[in-house]
């Protein structure tokens, strides 16, 4: 087993444990948290592909997981103050009684 | 095959699965720090040390952080009564292990057209600045504007309409 092929499985795993948590939690702040990890799973495909690549000299793959780790912060911070607000309206954060669109 | 890769694939996935499966909202949060601490390990295990602490800075001082406020302030900590599974947990289940048998079957079927061992990057922080500030400084822009963007956004939906309740209370 090459080194990139231990390092793509082990992101697949952690994409899949994310979906799986996003999927099958109730709790909202648990469904960003299975985001969360599906993003980072992703960064470490573009580091290990950065890493393992042709011209790692070109830093693209580097550029791009500090680029997503930026846009995946203010997913978070905009993620958190809506469900912080939906708890502060519907007093539930139980996506599963979040089934109305209006309030 | 380092051993050193193998210790930090198991610290990683092991709080992962923590902060997926355990019962107290808190106790995720923190196997959720245990889960980016191990990729920031990773990272670094990765010769790319400027991710390293870029994703140690950010997930673990400044994410890691929002979710633990976020479920405090939600009262999040509280278990439900009705468990803390989505009633349709097995069709989830049954997604996420599809999609990680499709990703591994894939990963192991092109072992031949990867890569193999290369020399480690000499990369250097000010390489990075420079290609920040040259080639990629539209994206460097872009991302400054979405930052400040999602800040006042985030204040915004979650501030007090305390105008709105005063009114109510005046009624």
């Amino acid at each position: 087993m090459t080194p990139l092929t231990g390092y793509l499985l082990v992101a697949a795993l952690l994409f899949s444990i994310g979906l799986a948590g996003a999927l099958v939690r109730r709790n909202a702040i648990l469904v960003l948290i299975g985001i969360e990890l599906m993003l980072n799973a992703a960064n470490l495909n573009l580091i290990a592909f950065w890493r393992y690549g042709p011209h790692p000299e070109l830093l693209t793959g580097m550029i791009f997981a500090i680029f997503s780790i930026a846009v995946a912060a203010a997913e978070a911070a905009v993620g958190l103050g809506l469900v912080i607000q939906i708890h502060r309206h519907a007093k539930t954060t139980d996506i599963d009684q979040m089934n109305r669109m209006k309030g | 095959m380092s051993v050193v890769f193998y210790v930090l694939a198991a610290l990683t996935v092991a709080g992962a699965l923590a902060a997926v499966l355990l019962k107290n909202t808190v106790h995720c949060a923190l196997a959720l720090t245990v889960a980016f601490a191990g990729l920031a390990l990773l990272f670094l295990n990765l010769d790319a040390q400027f991710a390293g602490f870029a994703q140690i800075l950010v997930y673990i001082g400044a994410v890691a952080i929002l979710v633990v406020f976020a479920i405090l302030l939600t009262k999040g900590s509280e278990t439900p009564r009705d468990g803390v599974f989505s009633r349709t947990w097995l069709v989830g289940l049954v997604i996420a292990a599809g999609v990680f048998a499709v990703l591994s079957w894939a990963v192991i079927n092109s072992v031949r057209v990867l890569p193999h061992e290369t020399a480690v990057p000499q990369v250097t922080v000010l390489q990075i600045g420079n290609a920040l500030v040259g080639r990629y400084v539209l994206p460097l822009e872009i991302v400054a504007v979405l930052l400040t963007a999602a800040m006042i956004g985030a204040v915004i939906v979650a501030m007090h309409e305390k105008v709105g309740h005063e009114k109510e209370g005046q009624k």
